[in-house]
């Protein structure tokens, strides 16, 4: 078994201002790192330079190909990058409207990757994208609805649907229960949590959420003003944290 | 009748230049969409500005031009047209098909195969068609870079989720010569096939749009499709009420108000010449 | 008896930076050694540090100084400088813990996480939870709870499915802390069974106990810290 991902010094800059500044760490295959921090602390830069979405301004992210190959995300050409996203990654937006085609209805949202990779079979595309509902708890009969008249939860359940029909093997994920109400997350949570573990996927979750990350991930990151001031396994974090800012985070919001 | 006061057909001679060298372009990259500097010509967009403009780069003074809207060359659209280029090039113009060396058109393929010595020009609303799904144009020329088609077969998909079948009748999809996907303009998905293996030059031009591209002689189209799904064309359960032709593309017309229907071609042409009355 | 387990001058203190910086000590150079086969209690008044040598141990709290080293095969790994997946990988097949508080996850049910230790080894799904059962029957969980998750138990109830858990795959090393508190006598018997055919098949076991008896009847010796 070999890194899955690896982040080698990545800095973003906007004009002098640090997005996120030397971060490095390496994900192996079936890892979940949590990334967390209060807003502003550059866990969502961070997580754009890490899933190809914007160009780090100095540093490597490499990543390891299904074939065995490892390549830095900017040495790829845009069509391999671009297929590695639709194929072996995923991408779970805060807002489901952002990873979702609202103009479709929910079994095209679920068959779209399919037939980005050249699937044409419409009865097999069909069969995989009822199947990938029900895994998600959507009813079969909502299969041909907008995701315009599905409930928040249920957005965030087709959006991660789509994603993982070409079973990826890396997902990241940007606060996927933000917005979302408590009981709603709970199963949300559950539920990702339930095909993270049977999938044998790794992932990246930013959250603000010391119960998400407690919940989901084995490893966390913690940010501050773009750095990474501390890393380890969750419960290391969340029970012995070391760093001051860690320590505040943890005993002002941990009720677990 | 030429009028001095235009240049031959319209057009000052360096915009037909500019015109044709993205005409070229677009022969030399067939199905891409080429941009050009479309001009404000005399007649509203969505009247056939793109294909007026087409038209005047590839005319020539010896050319015979014939003009159709739906198959028809006594609509509005195509009468008006045709007298601007009588007015403007003072060409020969025509109704018969296999007389024309320049057709320009407006929604339908000639019923009659068309030859090497002819010219097809296409009228275009929105030539691109990715954008029913994707909306931002740097993205959807990207998607043609690098072929990302996936997205076309979500519409289709769509289609058959909702109505059983591909339900798509007009602008139907095609890929040109195994590389780019196309909009042919509204034309019924029952000329798709004459798309293919084409002898003559098939040309497109969207004026609002900016955009002309081509499908050379004898190039292959493929409309899009599913494996369980395959594409077909419309079929009528009665001939041709007129000349009784049963592989043509028929037009439903109400007769009266108490809802009495014919079917008959669209193509006027076509229809005449079958009955023997031309 | 030979060690799988050497604690080697550990030290840990926590560092308070939210209360103007406070350091509380826990312990400082502490040595001990477990073997293989061989039950040890920590002992010690309370707030000595006995369930944080633990934790140490499992990887939760970080030494300031110190190695523990734990045999895994052939090779030892020391758990203070180990990369967190290979920590990971520790608590997977070497290192087991089992505390009276069982971190319920909703809609898992209890045969589940209870077999869950063992599928993540590989074992077979229906292996796994035949085991899982008869683990939960010992422990007097009534069989009409085995499908439900314990989100809804009873204290006593959760606190046996964890132990259930606890002792479902066979660990080389194994942490209890305080196991039996608050038990009934029988269920109390059932835990103590559970650590002596563990211990039968091997497993270096490191307890802290509340109960004087209990610990005399489950450890040889003792590791007290004052």
């Amino acid at each position: 078994m070999s890194v899955l991902l690896s982040a080698e010094n990545v800095s973003k800059f906007y004009g002098t201002r640090a997005g996120c500044r030397d971060v490095s760490f390496e994900l192996w295959p079936g890892e979940v790192l949590a990334i967390v921090g209060e807003s502003g602390s550059g866990k969502t830069t961070l997580l754009r330079c890490l899933s190809g979405h914007l160009p780090a301004s100095s540093g490597k992210v490499r990543y390891t190909m299904r074939d065995g190959r490892n390549v830095a995300l900017d040495e790829m050409s845009e069509a391999e990058r671009r297929l590695l996203m639709r194929t072996d990654w995923g991408f779970v937006h805060q807002d489901a409207r952002d990873g979702l085609r609202m103009g479709v209805s929910a079994g095209a949202n679920v068959g779209e990757r399919m037939m980005a990779v050249g699937e044409r079979h419409y009865g097999h595309i069909r069969a995989t994208a009822t199947d990938w509902l029900k895994r998600v708890e959507i009813p079969e009969d909502r299969i041909d609805d907008s995701p315009w008249s599905y409930s928040g939860g249920m957005r965030q359940r087709l959006q991660i649907a789509r994603n993982l029909v070409t079973s990826p093997r890396l997902v990241f994920m940007d606060e996927p229960t933000g917005g979302l109400d408590v009981s709603v997350q709970a199963r949300l949570l559950d539920l990702i949590r339930g095909l993270v573990k049977r999938l044998d996927l790794a992932a990246i979750v930013v959250t603000h959420d010391l119960a998400v990350a407690r919940l989901l991930s084995s490893r966390m990151m913690v940010m501050q003003q773009g750095q990474v001031i501390e890393q380890g396994l969750t419960d290391q974090i969340l029970e012995d944290p070391q760093a001051p800012y860690t320590q505040l985070l943890v005993s002002s919001v941990l009720q677990v | 009748m030429n009028a001095p006061a235009y240049n031959f057909a319209y057009l000052n001679e360096q915009t037909k230049r500019m015109i044709r060298r993205a005409i070229l372009k677009a022969i030399a990259v067939p199905g891409y969409q080429v941009p050009f500097a479309s001009r404000e010509m005399p007649m509203p967009y969505g009247w056939g500005t793109g294909g007026v403009q087409v038209t005047a780069a590839v005319l020539t003074p010896e050319d015979t031009l014939k003009v159709i809207d739906q198959g028809a060359d006594d609509t509005t659209n195509a009468v008006s047209i045709r007298k601007f280029f009588v007015k403007t090039a003072g060409v020969a113009t025509t109704e018969r098909t296999e007389e024309a060396s320049v057709i320009q058109t407006r929604h339908r393929i000639p019923e009659a195969r068309l030859t090497e010595d002819q010219i097809l020009v296409f009228q275009v609303p929105i030539p691109e068609p990715l954008r029913f799904l994707e909306p931002r144009e740097t993205e959807t020329r990207t998607m043609h870079a690098l072929e990302e088609y996936g997205v076309m077969h979500v519409k289709l998909y769509e289609d058959i989720a909702q109505y059983g079948e591909i339900a798509t009748t007009y602008a139907y999809p095609a890929k040109v010569a195994d590389r780019y996907v196309f909009d042919p303009s509204p034309i019924p998905k029952f000329d798709n096939p004459k798309l293919d293996d084409c002898p003559a030059l098939q040309l497109f031009g969207a004026g609002r749009e900016k955009r002309i591209y081509a499908v050379p002689p004898y190039t292959k189209v493929k409309s899009l499709d599913f494996e369980d799904h395959p594409f077909e064309v419309q079929s009528w359960d009665e001939p041709c009420a007129l000349c009784g032709s049963r592989d043509s593309f028929l037009d439903e017309i109400v007769m009266d108000d108490q809802g009495t229907r014919m079917f008959v071609c669209s193509d006027t042409d076509f229809c005449a010449g079958k009955r023997g009355d031309r | 008896m030979s060690a799988v387990l050497k604690i080697e001058n550990l030290t840990k203190s926590f560092l308070l930076h939210q209360q103007a910086g406070a350091r509380i000590p826990v312990f400082e150079s502490l040595n001990a050694e477990v073997g293989a086969g061989e039950a040890v209690a920590v002992t010690g008044p309370s707030g000595r540090g006995k369930s944080s040598l633990l934790k140490l141990v499992y990887g939760t709290y970080r030494a300031n100084a110190g190695a523990i080293r734990v045999l895994s095969g052939t090779d030892w790994t020391d758990v203070v400088t180990a990369a967190p997946r290979d920590v990971i990988e520790l608590r997977r097949d070497v290192i087991g813990y089992v505390t009276q508080f069982l971190r319920v996850i909703p809609r898992v049910p209890a045969e589940m996480v209870v077999a869950e230790p063992m599928m993540d080894r590989g074992i077979a799904e229906e292996q796994a939870l035949a085991r899982a059962r008869m683990l939960l029957e010992r422990l007097n969980i009534p069989k009409r709870l085995w499908h439900l998750s314990p989100m809804t138990f009873s204290g006593g109830e959760q606190q046996r499915v964890n132990i259930a858990r606890g002792f479902a795959a066979h660990f080389p090393i194994l942490l209890l802390d305080e196991p039996t508190a608050s038990l009934d006598t029988e269920n109390r018997n059932r835990v103590l069974e559970l650590i002596a055919e563990a211990q039968g098949q091997g497993s270096a076991i490191l307890a802290v106990f509340h109960d004087e008896n209990e610990r005399r009847r489950a450890c040889s010796r003792s590791i007290r810290l004052d």
